[in-house]
């Protein structure tokens, strides 16, 4: 299914200054008996927000139910490390965040990311640091330019893999580019046998 | 040109080679599926009515959210919620809609994902290996190109048998000498983790090479590439040899006959060439390796079991230290332990049984702690019953249980209490990964089996040289 485009994104910050965020502390495990890939935004960082009983801790570092006023979400280092569960994403993207930038993040939650519309950034220490410390401060991410504008105007470029940039900015199906590639998948089959 | 392993496994799958603007599309051999990571990849097949492309190249198990406990006395399985239940009917029903065949309840050939493939001889030197499970790496002990995708992977080839990729970069880590006694895979895996960091592999795929690999068995093999993606590498693997051919050999999807010297004739091409370039290397002397165990949340904070918790320099690391309840310097070894857990896709194999029973044998699980040995599959089970294996565990005070993932990731019911400390045999110490407020210490089955027996962890050499005196 083709993803909602995503262009330019200009917005605040919510910062999670701690290393080695894995996909347990994204979406612990035991939600994954669903077999839904929607509505899983209460899971996501469920045990840093939740008590057993659902009641909402003290310590909660994100304190709302939804970061759609906050939704670039910068990270400590290797960002996403850990499982290929692409509810990892999915409850990211429904919590209300749209981007995501640390110095560097895991390669399959990127991957899987940038299939579901999340914006995945990696920047250099300097940038990073930077970020880590001006939290809810106003970003431009222009996927378009690949430039991210910081909250002193200094502009920085940024990598994303072509092919899901493109996606990502004209909302590609990627499954349908795949499936139109049927005639050089027959031929490697057959050369194959 | 010298080629790596990677390149040739990489050239060999290209359906259409990456430019710049697009990634490679890769031919996948083997599509492994389990019921956790697929049923929403179904899905978006039925809205779009897509067949599975090849289902002879597709082969299910359930895993994940299985009981490691029996049937009760009514026949019912006891699933930790309706929810894993359905999730598992939910396989079943789409291998049966699309022609996939199923290890399910029941059936001999069942078990964690990454244990059967290789059991059963779907795991072939050369073939590109894919999973909607980070830990496929495993399969890469074999020389596969062997990696984990997310759900939208897994549609991607169930509807086309292809991937779109970009080519990783090549790291070799070379094992140089010999490992000691009580020392193995596991302890090279932490120690790997924990000279190059948990994202040290990231946008590689890893070699291992050297004498210390080429002298293990495929379970150890299987146990260092497993373990890559706690490196960050998506990718894992060893080239194929003798000790490669001989555990495949025989087995039910192994060529046979003509087939089987032409697929070994092709096999042995699949080393990297003399003078190939790799990204990174990275060479450890494996002589001096120690059995190791984690202290922190990350498979990276990993020390020898004989070391004390090194001072935190980050302020996630003294989190960690505050989770973990190990202030800076305190002696791994007066580490109190209430569980072990002795399975996982890491060591469930019947060589890390017979290493555990080596030490339980004729001795007793310290009181107060609960230990649980889950075989990775029916036939590691069968073969652990044959040698008499669960008698030992029994014997010994722990619990033999059917196979499962069960406490590696602890969402089919079996977890620790808040504030246990768990040393495990699984890959992942991360917060809450065996249950809210659980702590764990990665460590060998060695390794776990005599902190079992001591009631904290411990080191096996002790065992092993009382033994031997």
């Amino acid at each position: 299914m083709a993803v909602e485009p995503f262009r330019t994104l200009t917005a605040k910050t919510k910062v999670i200054a701690v290393d080695n965020v894995d996909t347990d502390q994204i979406i612990p495990a035991r939600f994954l008996t669903t077999t839904a890939s929607d509505g899983l935004g209460r899971c996501a960082f469920h045990d840093w927000r939740f008590d057993e009983g659902g009641t909402r801790l003290p310590t909660d570092p994100f304190g709302a139910d939804d970061m759609a006023d906050t939704p670039i979400l910068v990270a400590g280092a290797n960002f996403g490390c850990g499982s290929s569960r692409e509810h990892a994403p999915w409850a990211l993207r429904d919590f209300g965040f749209r981007a995501v930038i640390s110095s560097d993040i895991a390669d399959i939650f990127k991957s899987n990311a940038l299939k579901n519309g999340l914006l995945a950034v990696e920047v250099g220490q300097d940038v990073h640091a930077h970020l880590l410390q001006n939290g809810g401060c106003t970003l431009t991410l222009d996927l378009e330019q690949r430039v991210l504008t910081l909250d002193t105007g200094e502009r920085i470029a940024f990598e994303v893999e072509a092919f899901a940039r493109r996606c990502l900015l004209d909302g590609v199906d990627t499954l349908g580019y795949l499936l139109g590639q049927q005639e050089a998948i027959r031929a490697y089959e057959e050369a194959r046998q | 040109m010298p080629e790596t392993l990677l390149d040739k496994l990489w050239t060999r799958h290209l359906v259409q080679a990456e430019s710049t603007e697009a990634p490679a599309i890769l031919f996948i051999d083997l599509h492994l599926i389990h019921e956790v990571t697929s049923p929403q990849a179904f899905d978006v097949l039925a809205s779009r009515d897509l067949a599975v492309r090849r289902p002879d190249l597709t082969f299910g198990t359930l895993d994940h959210s299985t009981p490691t406990l029996p049937a009760n006395e009514t026949g019912r399985l006891p699933y930790v919620t309706p929810e894993a239940e359905e999730q598992v009917n939910k396989l079943i029903s789409n291998c049966a809609k699309y022609g996939i065949e199923l290890a399910g309840m029941g059936d001999a050939r069942r078990g964690i994902v990454h244990v059967i493939g290789p059991e059963l001889g779907l795991t072939q030197p050369g073939k590109t290996i894919v999973c909607g499970d980070s830990h496929t790496s495993t399969h890469g002990a074999f020389g596969a190109l062997a990696f984990g995708i997310g759900t939208t992977e897994v549609g991607h080839v169930l509807a086309t048998q292809c991937l779109l990729q970009r080519k990783p970069k090549a790291m070799r880590v070379r094992f140089s000498g010999a490992l000691g006694p009580g020392v193995g895979a596991k302890d090279m895996a932490l120690a790997v983790i924990a000279e190059i960091g948990a994202d040290g592999g990231q946008g590689y795929a890893i070699e291992f090479a050297g004498p210390a690999v080429e002298a293990l068995s495929m379970e150890g093999r299987m146990t260092l590439c497993n373990m890559s993606i706690e490196a960050g590498a998506r990718f894992g693997m060893v080239a194929p040899d003798e000790t490669t051919f001989d555990w495949v050999k025989g087995r039910p999807h192994a060529p046979s006959g003509d087939a089987w010297d032409a697929a070994v004739a092709d096999w042995r091409t699949l080393t990297s060439d003399a003078g190939a370039h790799f990204d990174r290397e990275v060479t450890i002397d494996a002589s001096r390796i120690q059995p190791m165990v984690t202290y922190g949340v990350s498979p990276d904070a990993a020390a020898p079991v004989g070391a004390s918790v090194p001072a935190a320099t980050t302020k996630s690391a003294e989190a960690a230290r505050a989770y973990m309840r190990m202030a800076d310097d305190t002696a791994l070894q007066d580490v109190r332990v209430n569980r072990v857990f002795v399975g996982s896709c890491t060591n469930s194999r019947i060589s890390d049984l017979r290493a555990a029973a080596d030490i339980l044998r004729g001795r007793k699980v310290a009181d107060g702690v609960v230990m649980l040995v889950v075989p990775g599959s029916e036939a590691v089970r069968k073969q652990a019953e044959d040698e008499g294996l669960d008698a030992v565990f029994i014997a010994a005070g722990a619990e033999w249980r059917e196979p499962g993932c069960s406490m590696c990731i602890a969402m089919n019911g079996d977890a620790g209490a808040p504030g246990d400390l768990v040393v495990s045999t699984s890959n992942r110490n991360f917060m809450g990964r065996q249950g809210k407020g659980v702590r764990t210490v990665l460590a060998s089955p060695a390794t776990a089996a005599a902190s079992a027996v001591v009631g904290r962890i411990a080191d096996p050499r002790d065992f092993i040289q009382q033994e031997a005196v």
